[in-house]
């Protein structure tokens, strides 16, 4: 189980708790954090789950595979803070890990 | 009046559209009407992850069985709608009692189409959409088994890769000269024929099912002269769209209900979205209906979107995902028309490449095997009505971020 924060791209904040084994992108849909859209439903096809992760958490979440990479380069807002939410599963040492979300996925 | 909103239909669009409609902050009441004993779940994973026993239903929710409570939604699942009336209002379910719109919103999906042919009503010849037929085929998978596809479209050959995968004895029909002759070029048919042969599977193209034998189990699938022994048979044959409660209420149906660009019908009361509707699609600029996950999240945005008076939602290319074994197929975009095919990668050789449809110059569309930067970039580029340089596209040495809109 992990608290994670999303903060919108106003600035308003919503922390969510996800339980271990889901994907981040499955904890905010089911919590319906608005602006995570992941229309593939987590197949890493669409890249409408992006979020921005923050300097001190990039080296502590899993790393990125070949797809995910592939994917974020021609994601519209992605930056080298970008990570695909469906590709990063959930375990305790997310506890506390905010997140910010672009301004649209499209 | 206090807006009364009834959604026909529990499949992936009428889950997105009651979600939009929350998050767009619809103040009226909404009663979403479902054959299924589920809420809205994803039916992509059905063929594929679900199929293979690697996610289980509950992730599968399109939301969370508590967020129609939270939001106020009336979920009648198991209930079948069997008449609307337009001149009342009035959705009439199974058992008599009307339910009473405002605003009514079709989202009728569409199911398997039938093969009339002798035989089909033998145990052990199954289609698949639902859960439940995921759930009965799923229970007669085993090893050395001999599963017969009747059909090589996206549906077959995803079950082929899972059942394979699972060492079932497959065999995939397909009546075509080409597999996925409906969705892809020639160019990505025939990788298809390579892949599914390579990982064991017999493909037999071209070739016509003329009917299923048996006592009262099937053993055999029957193609003129040919029988190939079965255990079990899944016909996947393409889907038809859920069209009657329209056609009867009097809205225009032609291969699918008629809507306009805001997922409108000609009754202003009455919208349609997802897999049952026919429209011009603004963006390819033709008639047509689409069955896609893409198209239904879309349309039922638009549509929430109408209903709240709010601007719709910039349109995206059409596109379309299907896993098969370790390869990801994605399209964008329709390549039927297209003048110009151009190969980025050897389609004869490994597993990854792509081809790009173009028409007088202008890219219409992309089947992209294992090549996610050539699918992301086409998307764009699509869209832009973009005219790359077809032997840039074609040379693996120019990266597709060249390409860039």
């Amino acid at each position: 189980m992990a608290k994670i924060t999303f903060q919108d791209n106003n600035g308003k904040e919503q922390t969510i708790e996800i339980s271990n084994g889901l994907s981040i992108m499955e904890g905010a849909v089911r919590a319906m954090v608005p602006g995570i859209d992941a229309d593939c439903g987590g197949a890493c096809s669409c890249a409408t789950c992006m979020v921005y992760v923050p300097d001190d958490w990039r080296d502590r979440l899993p790393a990125k595979d070949a797809n995910e990479e592939a994917m974020l380069q021609f994601c519209p807002h992605a930056d080298e803070r970008s990570r695909l939410s469906c590709q990063i599963n959930v375990s305790d040492d997310l506890d506390g890990l905010r997140l910010s979300l672009p301004e649209s996925q499209h | 009046m206090n807006e009364s909103l009834v959604i026909i239909g529990a499949g992936h669009a009428a889950g997105q559209l009651a979600a939009s409609l929350a998050q767009d902050g619809f103040k009226g009441a909404v009663t979403l009407v479902g054959e299924e004993p589920h809420p809205p779940y994803q039916r992509p994973p059905l063929s594929k992850k679900f199929l293979a026993g690697e996610v289980t239903l509950d992730r599968l929710y399109v939301r969370p069985p508590a967020f129609y409570d939270k939001s106020g939604v009336r979920l009648m699942l198991d209930t079948r709608a069997v008449a609307i009336d337009r001149s009342a209002r009035t959705v009439v379910i199974d058992g008599g009692a009307a339910l009473p719109y405002t605003t009514l919103v079709l989202a009728t999906g569409s199911r398997p189409r039938a093969l009339p042919l002798a035989g089909n009503d033998l145990d052990g010849v199954l289609y698949l959409r639902t859960v439940q037929d995921v759930q009965a085929i799923r229970a007669r998978l085993a090893a050395g088994r001999r599963l017969v596809i009747v059909g090589g479209g996206y549906i077959g050959l995803e079950l082929a890769a899972v059942a394979a995968r699972q060492k079932l004895q497959v065999t995939v029909l397909e009546q075509a000269p080409r597999l996925m002759a409906r969705g892809v070029g020639p160019i990505v048919s025939g990788f298809y024929e390579r892949l599914h042969r390579e990982e064991g599977v017999n493909v037999i193209t071209g070739t016509a099912v003329s009917g299923f034998a048996g006592d009262d189990r099937v053993t055999h699938v029957v193609c003129g002269e040919a029988r190939h022994e079965a255990d079990l048979v899944v016909v996947g044959v393409g889907a038809a769209p859920n069209v009657e409660l329209a056609r009867d209420a009097g809205l225009a149906v032609e291969d699918g209900i008629v809507v306009d660009a805001q997922c409108r019908t000609a009754d202003p009361a009455v919208y349609a979205v997802g897999d049952c509707t026919r429209r011009l699609h603004p963006m390819l600029d033709q008639n047509l209906r689409l069955e896609s996950v893409h198209n239904a999240l879309e349309q039922a945005k638009i549509a929430a979107a109408s209903i709240c008076g709010r601007p719709p939602p910039a349109m995206e290319t059409p596109w379309f995902w299907s896993d098969q074994y370790d390869v990801k197929l994605q399209m964008a975009g329709l390549s039927g028309g297209h003048d110009t095919a151009i190969v980025r990668g050897s389609p004869d050789s490994g597993r990854s490449f792509a081809v790009f449809y173009l028409r007088d110059g202008v890219l219409i569309a992309v089947d992209a095997v294992n090549r996610m930067p050539e699918f992301m970039a086409s998307k764009a580029l699509i869209a832009a009505r973009a005219r790359p340089d077809p032997s840039r596209l074609g040379d693996e040495r120019v990266a597709m971020k060249a390409f860039a809109v």
